[in-house]
């Protein structure tokens, strides 16, 4: 059955949402135990449950409340399915640029095999790089916003054809009346100051991967030689985020984050984030481990421990909010008035319809971590998308047609998860990963604590 | 409301009918890179 609720406590707060409105409720605990009977239409034996435990005029009184929520379409909002504004066909609006599938670093749990995603190391040229773009603005038809990312392995290898590219692309922006929004993940060894003063000039939105405490992203992230990472990229960091601030930094619709993965052996992550915190990182994020048959993975045993970890995180992250020293992070934010529409939720990342990794040889894939899986290729940017099929069955591959998502509660929220997990732990991209699910709902949870707790907040200091 | 506060003005229901203009940006559903859900995403609009 396809759940309309969920419901949740922390920390004395009991929290109700319903799932086909994205309405937040705060509720009182009474009403938290209502809801485990109350369907909408059974009113009595909701009091016939907790007569014994509340006064019944209390019980009947709430009830009156429920009901001027349902009719204001906020609880057991109808059921939502594909609407007509959910196109068809997908429009790519999105690519990837494997510039460079080569690393100076090994991350042990690095998904692309130390960057080359299991081909030859090799780098983009600038003529494959300026014919993806040509792609995208093709593909991209009447879409004006359109992202170009470049990755890796490690970007700033290749910024022979990074600059070229982006040279291309902005030229390309005057013919075509696109805006290309540009951003790299770079683990940050070569990002000196030339290499920043370049990417600053350019407007490059920045990902920056570091672990959080330093023996934690030494242990996992050393370089070829088998050195730390640690003190070299910190110091590089802290200057480009020092580089972009001031002056009209605000208004460049550009961001610089900190992003770090966390595996079995940190399940104390909370200190790593507060460790990037400390180091004087405001904009985090920090994510789980994805790995099957590693001694890093997280395992199902695991999860208890994740979600005690995602409290802990949470309550660290209001009580430096108390103080005046908040920091944002990526998973706790969350707009509940104003989020993505219908059609987008079920679009979710859009890998294979909306998106797709252009391999250094100009080799499509759905995504960024298919490279290299034969099965999904989906072309190339020389002959365009050969296999269509695959297109149209990740677009199709959405919440209400995965039977595992479309009865869960958070199916508006993650959007079924990532389609290259699914893949990797089951061969198969309609079913989901589950331990990456359980993660996920929880942070949903925190998320929403923590959009309710701060709306709260400014109501009172609204008097 | 005594027993209820509701913290936002839901808008979900509304964006079946009004949505899909697909201006907004990617979101990464995966342990990597941008690694954005589409819950936290904003409309672009």
């Amino acid at each position: 059955m396809k759940a309309k609720i969920h419901k949740f406590e922390h920390n004395g707060q009991y929290i109700l949402l319903d799932v086909n409105s994205g309405a937040v409720h705060v509720i009182d605990k009474m009403i938290y135990e209502m809801m485990d009977t109350f369907d909408g239409t059974n009113d009595e034996n909701v009091v016939a449950a907790l007569k014994d435990r509340y006064p019944e005029a209390d019980l009947r009184e709430a009830l009156e409340e429920l009901h001027e929520l349902m009719t204001m379409n906020q609880l057991f909002a109808p059921d939502i399915d594909v609407p007509p504004t959910f196109r068809q066909t997908g429009i790519i609006k999105s690519i990837c640029l494997m510039v460079a599938q080569d690393c100076n670093l090994r991350c042990k749990y690095c998904f692309g095999d130390g960057g080359s995603y299991g081909q030859e190391r090799a780098v983009m040229t600038p003529e494959v790089g300026c014919k993806a773009i040509d792609f995208l603005i093709e593909k991209s038809g009447p879409r004006k916003h359109c992202e170009v990312d470049f990755f890796g392995g490690e970007p700033l290898m290749n910024m022979k054809t990074v600059k070229a590219v982006t040279a291309y692309a902005r030229a390309k922006e005057k013919e075509t009346g696109k805006k290309f929004k540009l951003t790299m993940t770079t683990n940050g060894i070569l990002l000196n100051d030339a290499n920043i003063k370049w990417l600053n000039d350019n407007d490059f939105s920045l990902v920056l991967s570091l672990d959080g405490r330093k023996e934690v992203n030494d242990a996992m992230r050393p370089d070829v030689g088998g050195h730390g990472s640690y003190d070299r990229i910190v110091k590089n960091f802290k200057k480009c985020i020092a580089s972009r601030k001031g002056g009209d930094w605000d208004y460049r619709g550009v961001y610089t984050y900190l992003r770090g993965t966390y595996t079995h052996n940190n399940l104390d992550f909370t200190k790593d984030v507060l460790s990037m915190h400390d180091a004087g990182f405001d904009i985090l994020s920090l994510e789980p481990v994805v790995l099957k048959d590693s001694p890093y993975a997280i395992t199902e045993e695991d999860l208890p421990r994740v979600r005690e970890e995602y409290d802990r995180l949470v309550d660290a992250y209001m009580q430096c909010r108390k103080e005046g020293r908040g920091f944002w992070f990526f998973h706790f934010n969350m707009d509940l008035s104003n989020g993505p529409c219908v059609a987008k939720r079920l679009s979710g990342c859009g890998a294979g319809h909306e998106y797709v990794a252009v391999a250094e040889n100009g080799d499509l894939y759905p995504c960024h971590q298919f490279v290299g899986r034969d099965k999904y290729k989906l072309g190339s940017i020389f002959t365009g998308i050969t296999d269509t099929k695959w297109p149209q069955y990740f677009r199709e591959s959405h919440v209400l047609n995965k039977p595992k998502c479309r009865d869960c509660w958070s199916r508006f929220f993650c959007s079924g998860g990532c389609h290259a997990n699914a893949d990797l732990f089951h061969g198969n991209i309609r079913e989901p990963y589950e331990i990456g699910c359980e993660i996920q709902k929880k942070r949903l949870e925190c998320a929403i604590y923590v959009q309710a707790m701060q709306q709260l907040e400014k109501e009172e200091n609204n008097g | 409301m005594k027993h209820i506060k509701t913290v936002n003005k839901p808008s979900l229901q509304s964006t079946v009918k009004t949505g899909g203009c697909g201006e907004c940006q990617a979101s990464c559903q995966s342990a990597c890179k941008t690694s954005c859900t589409v819950g936290n995403q904003v409309c672009e609009k």
